[in-house]
């Protein structure tokens, strides 16, 4: 049995009502590198906030080499030998290499730095770790993967026992990534331990010795990565919760027309995607957080610049360089944040339904009244949207009613595809499955619906087919009754 | 390492430019003005600086924190009226009462920091209030009564020589400038006070968790704003001799000028005393050159503005060009994820 380094016991954790860590526990071999897996929202970031004093835990013991211990700021982690290399590294851009890895305890000269001392300092640490980097350099001057070393240097220089990192492989390119993962044996063989947080499965059997699973906040297991295959590993991440009935089969004809096509489309995180959308489909985008599937759409919409590809829309090839240009073209597009993007939740119902369109609600320079009350109510009728009056303000209204008002917005725009990013994100069950009701209506009204979500459950039930991205590019297609968890997730983690 | 310190140069090169900017508009007016090639026209250009210049010095510091302070010209004003009242109206000496200057000032600067560091208001809106306060407040004190400073035949006007202009007419307040800036210039960059200030405006969270205590470190730097307010104040009672009440408002943004024109970042993080400096000089030369053609102080204001814009387009032009060679190295890297 070798020794145990830390040991996380029965942790619980509430975020506003939602039980974010369920009785958790994890326990760190000293010398190994633990891979702490799961889906989006499983709980594994939380965990390590809790154990960093990010976040205070509600439930539960920490013991770090046999002691019990009550950590409640960075600082009190750090003085352990707790560190963590976060995803959005935490480094000055501004200051130099040496600089960042010694702030708040710089060597003075009296009242003064010593930035010879520092520069030295800086250097011996990087060279005793084999890093190649100039330590008066500025660190906005390098790349991620070397302000990634910086970060784990200034880890270290805190005589660091566990490190923790947050997905360290994400921005990485794939000979970076070899270098991280020396440079992570190296550590090992000098005893330090290593948490090591990715989605990306088939990394683990090169750096991983073992691996914990969570899932919605739970513990599933804790296995050692030779005993596990991949398929088992992703069954433990998505496993068996049975979602209401997926749909078994797709419901556009076969001879329903292409209205939108995507042809080897290039932005930034997002390469070389080529995709096309039928008349009345539903057209699921699945894949992990970061894969470049609300870049692909924001791109398609104008509202980043595309760097190649084509658009066309009913075969015809179409320039859209801003939004209004796809909204003219019939494109609408339904962000994740309706707050920022479709929204002004500041006015009434009405005046949001007819925004994208008042030249048409318009009397020479005054606002039609009568036709926009008219409009607004035919539109809360047809998507049922329950509000107390047209002149109610957005903001008063609940989740799944606001998400209507941004489609009858586009509705009354003329809009024959619609966008749909994460449209359930953060709403109950019952708007969900009200907002599932629309999507499906407008499908039935010959709509066409693009659909990008992170619950696979959610695509399954809503899609004739699912596109799966990761990293940037399609890594499959799937129609819906050859569409399972398993191989969407197994797409998603597909390590290119 | 040819791209080492490339920051550093990026300043040195917008400084650079401030520089000749500055070199250009002198020879433009000794070439075109009426008498602006002499020691006299030198003398004035001196004169107008010291008070922005010791403003601009402290704000400096609080824009490299990404924050900016709008209550300087008040403040500065606040300071040297209460001090006026004391001098004039409460018999205080002339000592006491420029310390006071200094100190009501600094008060002003202190509630800034509480405000914005702990109080967590937006440092616009913070200083905003303070700089209405402020000019309030200096009136209230003096009855909007306008205040006198010692002229240079009174008792105390040896006030005037020290920090205004020697008997023999060398403008000693540049030296007291000179000195401010060297000082600041090495706090600013030889301290940890100076590695904080540029810490937290470059990543201020990533400094919180490094240990920094950033509401600390800001609150001090707006008093020290505050503080640097009070010395302009009296400063600006040497030359001027007489301070108005309900003044002072659109005084910082001349030494806000000043620092962005010099180079430093809007957004925090990048900055330097001695670009501060030069763009204090280039506004006091345009307003003393403009002067110098015949054209008057409204000419002076517009042409300021125009150089302002000028700076600080070139400044997101440069920023623009940086970023657009990053993000072409970002498109390489999704291009180069081989295939399986």
């Amino acid at each position: 049995m070798p020794d145990v380094l830390l040991e996380m016991k029965n942790i619980h954790k509430h975020f506003a009502g939602v039980h974010a860590l369920n009785n958790v526990s994890l326990t760190i071999y000293a010398g190994e590198v633990h891979a702490l897996i799961g889906e989006n929202g499983a709980g594994k970031s939380t965990l390590m906030k809790v154990l960093t004093g990010i976040h205070e835990k509600d439930h539960g013991q920490i013991f770090f080499r046999g002691r019990e211990v009550d950590i409640k700021t960075p600082q009190e982690a750090q003085a352990l030998g707790i560190n963590m290399i976060h995803q959005e590294l935490n480094l000055m851009p501004h200051l130099t290499v040496a600089q960042n890895i010694y702030i708040g305890r710089e060597p003075m000269k009296g009242i003064f730095l010593d930035e010879r001392k520092i520069n030295q300092m800086a250097g011996e640490l990087l060279k005793s770790l084999k890093i190649d980097i100039d330590p008066a350099t500025r660190v906005s001057n390098l790349t991620i993967a070397k302000q990634q070393m910086v970060e784990i240097a200034k880890a270290l220089s805190f005589d660091s026992s566990l490190l923790i990192m947050d997905e360290p492989s994400a921005a990485l390119t794939e000979g970076e990534i070899q270098e991280l993962f020396k440079f992570i044996r190296d550590l090992k063989a000098r005893g330090h331990s290593i948490i090591y947080i990715t989605h990306r499965l088939d990394e683990l059997p090169h750096i991983a010795d073992r691996i914990t699973v969570l899932r919605d906040g739970q513990y599933v297991d804790t296995v050692n990565i030779h005993d596990v295959t991949k398929q088992q590993i992703i069954s433990m991440m998505v496993g068996r919760i049975i979602y209401d009935q997926p749909k078994s089969k797709s419901n556009v004809p076969e001879d329903a027309p292409v209205v939108l096509e995507v042809r080897n489309l290039v932005a930034p995180n997002v390469s070389n995607v080529s995709f096309t959308l039928r008349r009345g489909e539903i057209l699921g985008f699945a894949g992990l957080m970061g894969a470049g599937r609300t870049e692909t759409m924001r791109a398609i919409f104008g509202a980043d610049p595309l760097e190649s590809g084509e658009i066309l829309i009913n075969r015809k090839k179409v320039n859209i360089t801003s939004p209004s240009d796809a909204i003219a073209h019939g494109i609408s597009y339904l962000s994740e944040d309706r707050r920022a993007f479709g929204l002004a939740i500041g006015l009434s119902v009405k005046d949001n339904a007819v925004m994208a369109n008042l030249e048409e609600y318009s009397k020479m320079f005054f606002v039609d009244d009568k036709q926009v009350k008219k409009v607004t109510n035919e539109y809360i009728e047809k998507l049922s949207i329950k509000t107390p009056s047209i002149t109610q303000l957005v903001k008063n209204l609940s989740g799944g009613n606001q998400q209507k008002i941004v489609v009858a917005k586009w509705l009354i725009r003329n809009s024959d595809i619609f966008i749909f990013d994460e449209p359930t994100r953060g709403i109950d069950v019952g708007a969900k499955s009200e907002i599932y009701g629309l999507i499906h209506q407008l499908a039935a009204e010959n709509k066409s619906i693009i659909m990008v979500s992170s619950e696979i459950p959610e695509l399954l039930r809503m899609c004739d087919r699912i596109i799966v991205m990761c990293e940037g590019r399609v890594t499959g297609e799937l129609s819906i009754d050859e569409a399972t968890q398993e191989k969407i997730m197994s797409y998603a983690t597909m390590n290119m | 390492m040819d791209i080492k310190n490339s920051n550093k140069t990026h300043l040195g090169v917008q400084k650079l430019l401030a520089v000749s900017v500055l070199v250009i508009l002198y020879v433009f007016f000794s070439i075109f003005g009426n008498n602006f090639f002499s020691f006299t026209a030198l003398v004035n250009i001196l004169d107008a600086s010291y008070f922005i210049g010791f403003m601009a010095i402290g704000v400096t510091f609080v824009i490299i924190t990404g924050g900016i302070d709008l209550s300087l010209g008040t403040t500065m004003m606040c300071g040297a009226l209460i001090g006026g009242a004391a001098y004039n109206l409460w018999g205080w000496d002339i000592v006491s009462a420029l310390l006071l200057t200094i100190a009501v000032s600094t008060i002003i600067g202190a509630i800034n920091g509480i405000l914005i560091a702990y109080l967590k208001l937006p440092p616009f809106i913070a200083t905003l209030g303070t700089m209405m306060s402020g000019m309030g407040f200096g009136a209230i004190v003096t009855k909007v009564m306008t205040m006198r400073f010692p002229t240079i035949d009174s008792p105390d006007g040896w006030f005037k020589y020290i920090f205004y202009k020697t008997s023999s007419g060398f403008p000693i307040g540049a030296v007291w400038l000179a000195a401010a800036f060297a000082i600041a210039s090495v706090l600013l960059n030889k301290t940890r006070f100076g590695r904080y200030t540029f810490a937290i405006g470059s990543n201020r969270e990533a400094a919180r968790l490094s240990g920094i205590k950033v509401q600390r470190m800001l609150t001090m730097i707006y008093t020290l704003s505050g503080f640097f307010s009070g010395l302009a104040g009296i400063f600006y009672a040497s030359v001027y001799t007489t301070i108005i009440p309900s003044t002072g408002n659109g005084l910082e943004l001349l030494a806000i000028a000043g620092v962005v024109i010099g180079g430093t970042s809007m957004t925090g993080g990048v900055g330097s005393l001695s670009g501060t400096m030069i763009g204090v000089f280039v506004m006091s030369t345009l307003k003393q050159g403009l002067m110098s053609m015949g054209l008057q102080a409204h000419w002076q204001t517009f042409i300021t503005g125009i150089v302002v814009i000028g700076a600080v387009l070139l400044d997101n032009y440069r920023i623009a060009k940086a970023e657009k060679i990053s993000m072409r190295g970002k498109a390489v890297f999704h291009g180069t994820f081989p295939m399986k």
